[in-house]
């Protein structure tokens, strides 16, 4: 019974995220299609939270829909064309896009069968938080540092972009 | 497949689960809905003896229906959409606003755990583990109301009223949560009924006498992503009109003065469980049960948080926007930082709660000091 | 675990319910008589000059970016802070955290120079 539930809820997901990302590709109004992404990665952290992963799910909904997404919308707001379609889709952005997305499909497919997932399938979930912390502080301490590094170069070139402004 | 990968409830277990979790969100939503009338009609009589007028008296005994009648008329009026709105977007947008409102009212304990029927319950529609990033998460949610609103109305106010406010929730979204690293480095856990329990057995016990600094900090950063005075640039009348939601109207301008006010009482809740022991009686006395004590205590120290928050609104000017901007990004953000490192070296040292707490103070009056001094300076040089 | 999201799921619903409903009903309640100047944009009763939908100021894009990077820098904060509690790797972690913060630090400070932090 309550795994029953559970799969109708993850393959609503699964409508959810499939359909919002063809949106996004397809829709001409650009605002519409940047937004059309908020349900797309609402529904990737859905399916951490029903994988059991809590804190992947909140860092997917911080980092992913309240970061990067807001920042994809102030973008499409800067355009000067935001309400304007845009008229892309010739021959070749088609061939281009269909290529591309195959080669990412291509790698993505690689890994996907090529990686052994040693999942314990039928334990129970167990939450998250303190085991990350707690390899952050020790097996993946190099990581943890060198991310502050890459955040600090983003930081410098952040601040470029005004300089570049400003002359 | 993914269906062996989840646990298989029996019928009985998942409608267990379904009623129990259905009577607790009954509760805590008609709670939230029932007191908002009357927080508003508090705001409104509260503000009108701070500017010596009576306020609200007309309907109802003391202007007591006042806010219900208000509710009403909105069902019943003119539902405009702007010919040059963007409709759908322009439809979503209350929505988006509402929805996080009502989901973080999920993860705030207001009680402890009570023995029913044979059964622990704890007294909170549900507990993370993850609790208070979970607030923080659907926070930066609300962002996406707020632009959305904006930029689909197709009037100059309204989009002027949503970029304002959404870089202002973003800047203060940070500092919101660097301030409240303080209580986790003390607590060790993100999970709010762990916190306000740890602070249970007095109230010398509650975090803010060990966190003086972040309570102030996380308190002006929860007044900022509250839009509320004197952070209300985004609605500042005089000059944007109604900010955002001016094109709004009907039970659509309603969905965003019912999140304004939720969003209100649920930064209160959270300051009560992070900084002011939650649930937990100030001094241990016994005289009531604790399935009643607590919601009570609790329900009181939100009550004192909204009243500081509507004397604020009373007595403080509001800031211009490059004010604001600096205050969160210049003096708010480098102090969360310092109270981050000086909370983790006295944590290392296993200091007294004293120590902590004047640690915190001096800072506090440091800054002051120094801020006070710039001032004058700025001053005499203009 | 996954027992204690299942009532975010139902208060989920019942968000998407709630905000539905209302605006279905005050749809069906509300007279409509629309005329033009209704439904045109308000602008303190001027007649509305030109589209709202104009470029935007560049620095509410600086002020996203920035926030996004000090989004991140949270996160890794607030999971440390979490793991702090265990004794046994208090002052490592301590040291850790001050080389991670110093480092934040020398980019606030080098963002503060350069005046992205200003506004205009």
């Amino acid at each position: 019974m309550g795994n029953v539930v559970f799969a109708i809820i993850f393959y609503a997901l699964v409508v959810m995220v499939l359909v919002s990302a063809v949106a996004a590709a397809f829709l001409r109004n650009i605002v519409m299609a940047a937004f059309a992404l908020f349900f797309t990665l609402l529904g990737m952290a859905g399916f951490y939270v029903l994988l059991g992963a809590d804190f992947l799910a909140i860092t997917q909904v911080v980092v992913y829909v309240g970061g990067i997404l807001i920042l994809l919308l102030f973008g499409v707001l800067l355009t000067h064309r935001s309400i304007e379609t845009l008229e892309l889709e010739t021959r070749g952005t088609y061939v281009l896009g269909i290529f591309g997305g195959l080669l990412v499909y291509g790698v993505l497919h690689y890994f996907l069968f090529s990686v052994s997932w040693p999942t314990p399938l039928m334990k129970p979930l167990e939450p998250t938080t303190a085991a990350i912390g707690q390899l952050l502080l020790s097996k993946y301490l190099l990581p943890f540092e060198v991310s502050s590094v890459t955040l600090l170069i983003a930081l410098i070139g952040a601040a470029y972009l005004v300089r570049r402004r400003d002359t | 497949m993914p269906l062996r990968n989840y646990p298989n409830w029996g019928l009985l277990v998942m409608l267990e689960l379904f009623l129990i979790s259905a009577i607790k969100i009954a509760f805590v939503v008609g709670v939230a809905l029932g007191a908002m009338p009357f927080v508003v009609l508090f705001e409104r009589k509260l503000l009108g003896w701070i500017q010596v007028r009576p306020g609200p008296n007309r309907v109802g005994p003391w202007g007591l229906l006042q806010c219900i009648v208000d509710g009403i008329k909105l069902f019943f009026k003119e539902e405009i959409i702007p010919d040059q709105a963007d409709k759908p977007l322009y439809l979503l947008a209350p929505a988006l606003v509402v929805i996080p409102a009502f989901l973080v009212l999920a993860i705030i304990p207001f009680g402890p755990t009570v023995h029913v029927l044979g059964r622990d319950i704890n007294m909170s529609v549900t507990d993370l583990n993850i609790g208070i990033l979970f607030f923080f998460a659907i926070a930066s949610l609300g962002v996406y109301g707020i632009v959305i609103a904006g930029w689909s109305s197709n009037n100059k106010y309204s989009l002027l009223g949503a970029m304002r406010s959404s870089a202002q929730m973003l800047s203060y979204e940070i500092s919101l949560g660097l301030s409240v690293v303080g209580v986790l480095l003390l607590a060790g856990t993100f999970d709010l009924r762990t916190i306000a329990e740890q602070q249970a057995g007095g109230f010398w016990h509650w975090y803010i006498f060990q966190q003086p600094l972040g309570f102030v900090l996380f308190l002006a950063a929860g007044f900022a992503e509250t839009n509320r005075l004197p952070f209300d640039l985004p609605e500042a009348e005089t000059e944007l009109t109604g900010g955002y939601h001016t094109e709004y109207s009907s039970m659509k301008f309603a969905m965003f003065f019912i999140s304004e006010y939720i969003n209100i009482m649920t930064m209160s809740a959270i300051v009560t469980t992070l900084y002011l022991g939650g649930w937990t009686a100030p001094i241990e006395h016994g005289l009531l049960p604790p399935w009643l004590a607590g919601p009570l205590w609790f329900g009181a120290k939100v009550f004192v948080l909204i009243f500081f928050f509507i004397l604020i609104r009373g007595t403080w000017p509001r800031l211009r926007y490059d004010q604001l901007m600096a205050f969160g990004w210049k003096i708010v953000l480098p102090l969360a930082l310092a109270n981050i490192i000086l909370t983790a070296c006295l944590v290392a040292l296993d200091s007294p709660w004293w120590v902590f707490c004047l640690a915190g103070l001096a800072v506090i009056f440091v800054i002051d000091r120094i801020v006070t001094m710039l001032r004058r300076s700025t001053l005499r040089a203009a | 675990m996954l027992q204690a999201y299942f009532p975010v799921f139902l208060l989920l619903l019942f968000g998407v319910g709630f905000a539905v409903f209302t605006m279905l009903l005050s749809h069906f309640i509300g007279k409509k008589k629309p005329t033009p100047v209704k439904l045109s944009p308000y602008e303190c009763g001027i007649k509305p000059i030109g589209t709202a939908r104009i470029q935007f100021f560049v620095k509410f894009y600086l002020i996203a970016l920035l926030f996004l990077l000090f989004d991140m820098e949270t996160i890794f904060i607030l999971i440390w802070a979490v793991a702090f509690h265990d004794k046994s790797i208090q002052v490592f972690a301590l040291i850790e955290m001050v080389v991670f913060i110093t480092i934040l630090l020398v980019g606030y400070a080098y963002v503060w120079r350069k005046g992205a932090l200003k506004w205009r």
